[in-house]
């Protein structure tokens, strides 16, 4: 009776004595250990068959359309253009460029922001204070709103003679003269990034909060025994305790601050002059509205790769170190 | 909708249990017809849930056409108008189509052009009666007919315009461009923060609907309608760089803006003196302003007023196997009385002459009559050609654009390349 390959060690004896050196109880490990397999494969089948068919074909779709001229409506068969695409993209689209542009200002600033802001919120909400449940329901309402709902209200908020101006001048007595936060080229892209902040921002408090939750209070019993203050211990015991939940934190934030499009299709459309175009939202644009599927592909194609090297270079800066 | 149910409880007693079967599957079968005498079930897709006074009148005509004979059957299903052009897409991707659908007028081309849709082939007594903006055609062919038009024009009123002393246009004599412009400033100066109302905090078709007629007005144009296969000289010569200017201006100078409300709400609180918007809106102003309304053709601004023409019209789809009974359905459709029905219950301009007559608020010495005046002689359609929905995306993203403050030139410069771009990459679209 010999073993299946896998079970050989790869300085193994001849099959002989491995067989005899092989206990009963080993041996029934060993078919445990196959059987485990077998369960685990069917317990990861479903999940790995949706990611298969809503995610693995279309960005193979998407990758195979990006070189050829196929359009959402057209009675001629798609092209194959090789690279033409790309270098269009990157020589005669200033949309696109500003696009780019645009989606790493909003990262940049999101990213850093909102899970600062994040974190500031979720230590104040974990306390043992009564009524602090009701803290954590009113910061996270927004994320279970839909975000096409919330910005047609700030839409409406950050009209000129809307909410944040009457506010504004209100406040000042008139002195403070609000702008057309929507429609100018100076606020525009500011204005979105305020909002989806506020939208998001209870998400990932209550991702901090469970990580806040999962360190030990005896930790801080010991720190208080040592003399620290409040700002010592934060640094000392939260924030090392935080490290994996930083991690998720981070890579999440900036994959969806890089899908920047609901907030922009809903509220400017790209405009003014441009100012709050992004890559997804341009991909949209010409990919459907104007009709250029495989053009679109190939910015769709793009962004994919921009957002998987940002994700990995980031694992690799935040990779344990020991 | 009690008069839908009870129409096709009629239409169900009379047909057979297999067409009984294909009732809960509408746009699922196009019927293929059945052996035993039964009904055919004809397919058909609107853009109008949401807007009950044109669904009632759909319910109408498909009643009385089921009732009307037993070999055919239409059943009807209505998507919302925002999401109903990605459904036809949807469905022809999916070889899904309705046999009866309509469209907005400047799509036609296109869809012609991909195959959705085949030639209309209606009686031509019925066609040729039509406004001409009414009828849908590609590379002479058509395509699409449709009971209405919609017109645009300059509301105002008689009091505020006597009071600052400007002249009444007329069809025959319009205003000039000097003229707008000076009537503008006067108004500006008697009170009204913005004078004029142009609608443009709205967006999509909008956009190129209300705007390029006053483009080509100006001299300009969406694209050479001659060879239909650049907008080079059209979209940015110079008389399309003048009129953006101008048009730049009247942002600028604070003649318009692009703040408040979609629809006509600030010209009937006086908030605005003129207000360059849709025959739709007209019955709301005629209730707050009465007879002090004015009904203006837009300015001249060189090559005489324009507005834009078409709007939406019926077609087959070009997978139809009953296309037979689909045309039987229009013809009977375009029934005078029916489109007099859609006139006066959806405020649009009836596209027959007959049913003018026949409908309340549109015949001779009715209120909107003007509305049919204007359409009749300033309406020019968009381009019908295939690339119409890319043109009308890079046009709007270009007067946006433009009204916040982007130079002209370089902007128009930007939208003919990404025209032609777009239009080489589709081999021409067959001109």
């Amino acid at each position: 009776m010999t073993l299946p390959a896998q079970q050989i060690t790869p300085h193994a004896l001849p099959d002989e004595a491995v067989t005899q050196a092989l206990t009963g109880r080993n041996r029934r490990r060993a078919r445990a250990a196959r059987q485990g397999h077998r369960s685990a494969y069917w317990m990861v089948a479903p999940a790995t068959l949706l990611l298969l068919l809503f995610l693995v074909v279309p960005v193979l779709l998407a990758f195979g359309l990006s070189f050829t001229n196929a359009r959402l409506i057209s009675p001629n068969p798609p092209r194959f253009v090789g690279g033409d695409n790309f270098v269009r993209a990157f020589t005669q689209d200033p949309t696109f460029l500003r696009s780019l542009v645009n989606t790493f200002i909003f990262a940049v600033v999101v990213v850093p922001v909102q899970s600062a802001l994040a974190l500031g919120m979720a230590v104040l909400v974990n306390r043992k204070l009564r009524g602090v449940t009701l803290f954590r329901i009113i910061y996270f309402i927004p994320v279970v709103t839909s975000i096409v709902v919330i910005s047609v209200l700030w839409e409406f908020m950050y009209q000129r003679d809307g909410l944040i101006n009457a506010l504004l001048s209100r406040v000042s007595g008139g002195a403070l003269e609000g702008a057309d936060w929507l429609n100018d080229t100076r606020t525009a892209l500011g204005a979105i990034i305020v909002l989806s902040i506020w939208q998001a921002v209870g998400f990932h408090m209550i991702i901090w909060l469970s990580g806040l939750q999962t360190i030990p209070e005896e930790l801080y019993e010991a720190a208080r025994m040592d003399g620290a203050n409040g700002w010592q211990q934060f640094r000392s015991v939260t924030w090392p305790g935080l490290r994996s939940t930083m991690v998720f934190i981070l890579v999440t934030i900036t994959i969806q601050a890089l899908g920047l499009f609901a907030q922009i299709d809903v509220m400017t459309q790209g405009g003014p002059l441009d100012t709050t175009t992004t890559l997804v939202y341009h991909a949209v644009q010409q990919g459907y509205r104007r009709q250029e599927t495989g053009y679109g592909a190939a910015i769709s194609l793009i962004f994919f790769v921009i957002v998987l090297v940002i994700a990995l270079v980031q694992r690799w800066l935040t990779r344990e170190k020991d | 909708m009690s008069r839908k149910s009870f129409t096709g409880m009629l239409a169900i007693t009379a047909a057979s249990a297999t067409a009984l079967a294909a009732c809960g599957q509408a746009g699922q079968s196009d019927g293929g017809g059945d052996g035993d005498g039964g009904t055919t079930e004809l397919t058909m897709w609107t853009h109008s849930a949401g807007n009950p006074a044109e669904l009632a009148i759909y319910e109408q005509i498909i009643g009385d056409y089921n009732e009307s004979q037993d070999r055919y059957e239409v059943v009807v299903e209505s998507f919302p108008q925002g999401a109903y052009n990605d459904a036809v897409v949807a469905g022809a991707a999916a070889g899904d189509l309705p046999c009866l659908l309509d469209m907005d007028g400047p799509i036609v081309p296109n869809w012609a052009w991909a195959g959705y849709i085949q030639p209309l082939d209606l009686d031509p007594a019925i066609t040729d009666a039509l406004l001409p903006t009414a009828v849908g055609e590609y590379q002479d062919e058509v395509y699409s007919a449709g009971y209405w038009d919609a017109a645009l024009s300059v509301f105002a009123r008689g009091s505020v315009l006597e009071e600052n002393g400007i002249r009444v246009p007329t069809v025959e004599e319009p205003w000039t461009r000097e003229e707008f412009d000076a009537a503008l400033t006067t108004l500006q100066g008697a009170g009204y923060a913005t004078p004029l109302d142009i609608g443009a905090e709205d967006a999509g078709e909008w956009w190129s609907y209300a705007y390029s007629p006053m483009l080509q007005s100006a001299g300009g144009d969406l694209i050479d309608r001659e060879s239909m296969l650049t907008a080079e000289g059209a979209l940015n010569g110079p008389e399309a760089v003048e009129f953006f200017e101008w048009f730049q201006g009247l942002f600028e100078r604070g003649l318009a803006s692009n703040a408040g409300t979609i629809g006509n709400e600030e010209f009937n609180n006086d908030e605005v003196a003129l207000s360059y918007t849709g025959v739709w809106n007209a019955l709301d102003s005629l209730e707050t302003v009465g007879e002090d309304l004015l009904i203006l053709p837009p300015p001249d601004l060189g090559e005489g007023p324009k507005i834009g023409g078409a709007s939406w019209q019926w077609g087959i789809s070009a997978e139809c196997e009953a296309s037979e009974g689909a045309r039987e359905y229009l013809e009977f459709s375009f029934d005078p009385q029916y489109i007099a029905a859609f006139a006066d219950g959806q405020v649009v301009i009836p596209a027959t002459a007959e049913a003018e007559e026949l409908s309340e608020m549109f015949g001779e010495g009715d209120p909107l009559q003007p509305f049919v005046e204007l359409s009749q002689q300033l309406a020019l359609e968009r381009p019908p050609t295939p690339a119409y929905p890319i043109i009308s995306s890079v046009f709007e993203r270009a007067g946006k654009d433009i009204m916040n403050g982007a130079d002209v030139q370089e902007t128009l410069d930007q939208a003919v390349q990404e025209i032609d771009t777009n239009i080489e990459s589709n081999d021409g679209y067959g001109f």
